[in-house]
This record gives C-alpha cells, structure tokens and sequence, in this order.
C-alpha cells in the first residue's frame, strides 16, 4: 500500500509531456531582466549602478532584512538601467537590465563536474553561506532557505523531507532533475541535513516518476540516513502539510509552521541548489524550467538564466503555437496566467505553460448545488462554498472563524466544482481581507 | 359552586395585584429617559441607513447629533442643506451652509481609450481582480469595471456602461454617501463640490505611472507634463507622482488648464459648449 495524504486531493490529467526530455542547457540571452524582489519578503537593494559591467554571478542586490534573498547577475556584461517591469500581474516591480556580453563567470566558482561529496563547513557556516548565494525554496513559494533552515529556539528539527512529488501536472523540471543530477542532489541533502542538524531524511516521489524512484534508491544506498518513499498519486500532494501527513502521518497544526511536529520541507531543486552553492561556490541565477503544452512543437525541460525573458524560452521550444488561449508561469492548478512574454524568468519559475484557446475558458457560473464535492475535495478540510458564500457577504469574521486562512490556494475546490464556480477567487480575496484584519489586530 | 367561584376570583385577583404592583416598581426603577429630540431628529432624516454620514445608520446619527449637542462635524449628505436646516431647528442650532458634493469618477480608460491587452475570465468583483492583475487594459490604477461601486450604491445612481465598459453616476440621483469611494479598491471614485450649476472641471486619471507608461496603456492618461500647474493663476492644481489634481476649493472654473492638457485627461462637465475643437471628447465627456 504507497503512502498518501488522508483528507481531500484530485486527480488532473497528468499530461507530463517533457517527462523524457532532457535538460538542455540554454546559452546566455541577449539581454535579461532581474527583478529585485524575487523571493517571499522584502525585496533587496540593488548594489550596482547603470553602466556598470557585472559577471556571472556577482551579487546584485542585497537582501538586507531576515526574510529576503540576496540576488546575483546571471550573465556578464553591462547594467543598461534599474527601471520598472511588470511582474506576472502586470504591476511594476523594479528590476536591474542587463545587456549580455560574452559569459565571463566570477572566479570564485568552481565550474568543474567533479562531485565534491565531503563538506567540512559547520552547521552556521553552511547557513551563512545559502544565505550568501540567494537560495529560495524552489518549488515556488521562493521562501528564503536561510530562515527555513534557522530552526526557532525551542523547537528541534526531526526530519528532514525532500519534496520530489512535483504533483502540478505537465510540469517535470524535478522529475529530470532527479534523473540527471540525483547524486548533487543527495550531496545537498546531506548539507541541509547537517544545516539542520537531524540524522534522518525522506524524499518523496509520486509513484508516477518510477524511473527517479528507482534511480534515487539505487542512489541513495550509498548515503546514510536517507530513505525514497514512493507516494500514491494525487493533487496537491507536493503541499507542505501534506507532504508531511504523507510521510510521516502527522499533522501541521491550523496556522502552525512544519516544524512544530519536528519536520522542514524542501524541494529537489533546493537540494541542489544549495549543492552548487556550498560545494561548488556557485550563487542560484540559473534554474530548470519545463516549457510546454498539448500543441507545443517540443515540449522541453531548459536550465535557464534568472532574467531571460519567457518569449526566449517559448521561441526555443518551437513558438507559440495557434490557438494559444493563455501562457501561465507555473502549473496548470496553481501557476498565474501571463499578460506578457516580455516576463522575465524568476527563481519561482517552474514552467510556462502554453494552453489551447479550447482548455483556457473557464465554463459557465451556474448556482451552488450543495453537491459539497468542494468540501471531500480540499485537504485542508475547508467548506469552500461556506466560505465564498461568508466573502460574498462579507462576513470576515465568521470566515475566519471557519479557518479561511488555512487555505493554500490549491484550487482543488474549483476544479471539482459541477457548477464552474469561482471558489477560489473568492477565498483568495477572503484570505486577502481578513489577513489584513489579523495583522492591523496585533498593531 | 358559589365558593369554587369566589376562590378562583379572589385568587386571580390577588395574583394579578401582586404583578401589577412588581410590573411598576420595575418600570419605576429601571425607567429609561430618552431625550425625545432624538425621535424627532431621526423623523427628520432620510432614513435611507445609508452610512454616508459615517454612523451606522439614522437613528444612531440622531442619537449623535443630540447627545453633542452642536453640529459641528456632523452632516447629512444625503439629506443635504435642507435636512440639516430641519435638524438645526428641531435642536435649536443654526445649520451651517455646506456645499452640495457629487461623486465624480476619475478615469476615461473606455475599451477606445485603453483597448484590452487580456481577457480577464475570474471572479467579476474589482476587490478581487484588483489583488490579482492590473486589468484588462494594462494601467495598474484604472477602472476594473467589474461593478463593485455599483454594487455598493443603495440609491440606484451608479451603472456600468457596456459602450464603455466605465460606471456611470447619475447626478440627480447621486446623494454623495461616500459608498462607491469607499467600494473601490483603485480610489478611483471621489466626492467632490458639485459646484454652480454642476459645473465641474477635474483630472479624469489616477494613473501614477510616468508618461510614456501610462501613455502606452491609455491615451487619456494625465502624463503629468504639468502644464495645467503652469496655466493655472489660482495655484488650484497640484502635481505628485507624475499625476495632477485639482484642488475644488481652490478651482474657479476658468477653463484654462482643459485647453491646455495635451491628452484630454481633464475634463469640464455642464458647461456651455465652446466653438468645438475636438468634437469626439466632447461626446465623452457627456458620458463621462
């Protein structure tokens, strides 16, 4: 019997169409745009002005308070302005742009492919240096690994759990990861465990990527301490809480972060990023990106510069194709939909997602017919049509009472609905609103 | 028989002494002395709970402006001069003369001006679009019109033009209660003096994007150029983060800066017409 999650969960289509392509690494583009902010929490303060020449890999901006991430160049040349680009929103965040001139790297990174496994820095060390290289939690919440890893006092880390489930379907930029880089990947869990200081780690794979399964476990027998849990399918299992629940059978409580029952999450990406850059001195401005689509002329899993505009990578994997209802960043369930490809590539960037006019149309709005699909479906074990009926009226308080903010925004309760509802655009709003309730409370 | 009778009588009888007699020491002792000003005051008002005057509705404004005492601070939109003159002499107060105001939408991004870049096929309320993406035409600060200011209006003044695509007030019915202003995620909406004979000039953006920007997105977008500041004699118009505004209080409705502005984004309302020289932004502003 595979281990799952117990409360709610869907099943989408899969349509992993890259599954088998291998990353193919992309030449440096002509010009990138970084943005400043690109992780959770403040965004950093540029350090270099217009006109001046960068390297690969120089740090850029600074992060300067707790929750923020250093960003770094991703490609060498020359800073052309620090003005305002439109985000995936389409409001304007300031980013730096640089206008590429050949690929000159820093010295200090070591470019070798030799696979250093021993790591001699100790538990702070370790922490100062992701701090340093700017790693945010790859799965796309881009959540500073540094705070992650900083473990509040008097609470101890148990377990560390590496989420390989990548459950957002089409996607497959972990699933190569795991196939082509799985022994960095284990070297970085090995740091991160150390980092943590736990003796234990889990990583779980969805049982629909046997291939990386039984390549991590093969792996994996040569280090100590860490086990492959092969994972039943089901959305949205690469959740957090239910990631956790999944492994290990406890439950995050409402409102509580992972390490409350001992645990800390993190992506494969992560893994090897923070590989790269403890072992190899080499800061996070490249990523895997999986470009595809059902009419995609080849759907492809790219390594891609942070700051290359998305229409690069649509170009390299054979161009929109007609009929292209909507271009998303990310997944199908939670990605966001694009209003631009002149969108520059961020650490969060997991996929862009071409879909066809047919698939892109949200179906007609029809009443609630109190089927409660939408309350068997969320794993959280919300009532999302209580709570789209309490944000219509505006009842904050009864929503927040009724745990609106528990909601991670999975979209398993739209996705099952019979009647087409906009379930989540309402909890979305409903979480915005009596978030701000909860914060203008403790001023 | 007779006694049966007696004894249900006398019983009944005493019971309902002794309940009558603890029914008035109650009524004594807890005795509520309600100022009947307050009856009279909230008789006065429009009753239509409206919130414009920022009580929670009539009765609790009444109980306000009686137990102040003055009516300083206190005003009925809704009701306007007349109301507030009935209220001054039931509280034996004179009513000071307040403008009449009007909310005035401060955008002309129509399908023609700001064409859509996107479909945007979500949730139609602006609160939730507005945290979502910046809307269909691309300007961050422009109208969603997704209806939330006409939601909000109880007094059947505000519309959603499908020409445009923009909400619509209609003055007459307009009762300047603030609800659209306070509905609008954007602050698009804003009361302002209704001015002599409704007429009314006002920057009709809220873009604070640099020129070209907001340019790109709307081609009435206030560019924040600055030439109205110049134009003006009154020192009514301000300029802050690339967008102009025109101080009503200040403003004496002589018409230069409208000439002036390169992209039509001020607009005049209610004013005899000029030998026309854009005929087209005549036509919206009528709509406007």
């Amino acid at each position: 019997m595979l281990k799952t999650f117990k409360k709610g969960g869907v099943h989408p289509h899969e349509n992993k169409l890259s599954a088998d392509k291998q990353v193919q690494m992309l030449p440096p583009p002509l010009k990138v745009y970084i943005p400043l902010g690109q992780s959770l929490g403040a965004p950093a303060r540029p350090l270099v002005d217009k006109g001046a020449e960068v390297k690969t890999g120089q740090l850029i901006a600074k992060g300067e308070s707790f929750i923020s991430a250093n960003v770094h160049s991703s490609v060498s040349g020359k800073v052309v302005k620090i003005d305002d680009i439109t985000d995936t929103s389409g409001y304007r965040r300031k980013a730096v742009f640089i206008e590429t001139a050949g690929d000159d790297w820093i010295d200090t990174i070591d470019r070798s492919q030799t696979i250093v496994r021993e790591c001699k820095l100790s538990q702070q060390e370790i922490i100062r240096k992701i701090n340093e290289m700017g790693i945010v939690g790859l799965g796309g919440a881009t959540f500073p690994s540094h705070v992650k890893l900083s473990v509040p006092e008097g609470k101890k880390a148990q377990t560390l759990i590496i989420n390989g489930v990548e459950c957002e379907p089409y996607l497959t930029a972990d699933h190569r990861l795991m196939l082509e880089r799985g022994e960095e990947i284990l070297v970085g869990i090995t740091i991160l465990m150390k980092a943590l200081g736990v003796n234990k780690a889990v990583i779980g794979i969805e049982n629909n990527k046997p291939d990386a399964i039984a390549h991590m476990q093969k792996l994996a027998a040569d280090f100590k301490g860490i086990d492959i849990v092969a994972l039943k399918v089901k959305y949205p299992q690469g959740a957090e809480k239910q990631l956790i629940k999944a492994v290990t059978g406890r439950e995050v409580p409402s409102q509580k972060l992972p390490i409350e029952v001992g645990c800390v999450v993190n992506n494969v990406g992560t893994a090897f990023a923070v590989y790269e850059a403890v072992q190899k001195n080499k800061p996070l401005f490249e990523r895997v990106v999986t470009v595809t689509g059902k009419n995609v002329a080849s759907p492809s899993n790219f390594l891609v510069r942070i700051g290359t505009p998305v229409a690069d990578l649509i170009e390299k994997a054979g161009g929109v194709p007609e009929n292209t209802g909507k271009i998303i960043s990310g997944g199908p369930m939670m990605g966001k939909a694009l209003n631009s490809t002149e969108i520059p590539v961020v650490k969060g960037t997991s996929g862009i997602l071409l879909f066809p006019e047919s698939d892109s149309k949200r179906v007609k709005v029809q009443p609630c017919i109190r089927c409660a699909k939408c309350v068997s479906a969320c794993p959280m074990g919300l009532e999302p049509y209580l709570l789209e009926r309490e944000v219509n009226a505006a009842l904050w308080d009864e929503a927040e009472t009724d745990r609106v903010m528990d909601c991670m925004e999975c979209g398993s309760c739209q996705f099952t609905c019979p009647s087409g509802r906009p379930l989540l655009d309402y909890l979305r709003l409903g979480k915005n609103k009596v978030g701000q309730i909860i914060r203008s409370r403790t001023k | 028989m007779n006694q049966a009778v007696l004894f249900a009588v006398i019983t009944l009888g005493v019971i309902g002494i002794a309940s009558a007699a603890i029914l008035f020491i109650v009524a004594q002792k807890f005795k509520v002395i309600e100022d009947p000003r307050i009856d009279e005051v909230a008789d006065a008002l429009p009753g239509a709970n409206c919130g414009g005057c920022g009580y929670a509705g009539c009765r609790n404004f009444a109980e306000k402006i009686v137990s102040a005492g003055s009516l300083e601070n206190l005003n009925c939109p809704v009701g306007g001069s007349n109301v507030m003159k009935q209220v001054a002499a039931i509280m034996g107060l004179v009513a000071e003369e307040k403008d009449p105001m009007v909310a005035v939408l401060r955008c002309n991004g129509s399908f023609a001006h700001a064409p859509k870049k996107v479909v945007y096929d979500g949730a139609l309320n602006c609160q939730f679009a507005n945290a979502l993406y910046t809307g269909e035409s691309g300007c961050p600060n422009g109208c969603l019109g997704l209806g939330d200011c006409v939601d909000s209006c109880a007094f059947d003044a505000m519309y959603i033009d499908e020409a445009t695509g923009l909400p619509v007030i209609i003055e007459d019915k307009c009762t300047s209660c603030g609800a659209c202003v306070k509905a609008c995620p954007r602050h698009i909406i804003e009361l302002r003096k209704k001015g002599p004979k409704s007429k009314r000039i006002f920057v009709c953006c809220v873009n604070t994007e640099k020129g070209a920007v907001a340019r790109k997105n709307c081609e009435v977008a206030c560019i924040g150029c600055g030439k109205c500041v110049k134009v003006c004699n009154f020192e009514a118009i301000t300029m802050e983060n690339n967008l102009a505004y025109i101080n009503f209080e200040k403003c004496t409705l002589c018409r230069k800066c409208v000439e002036e502005c390169p992209t039509n984004a001020i607009h005049e309302l209610n004013f005899k017409p000029r030998a026309p020289k854009h005929p087209a932004d005549k036509q919206e502003e009528v709509v406007a």
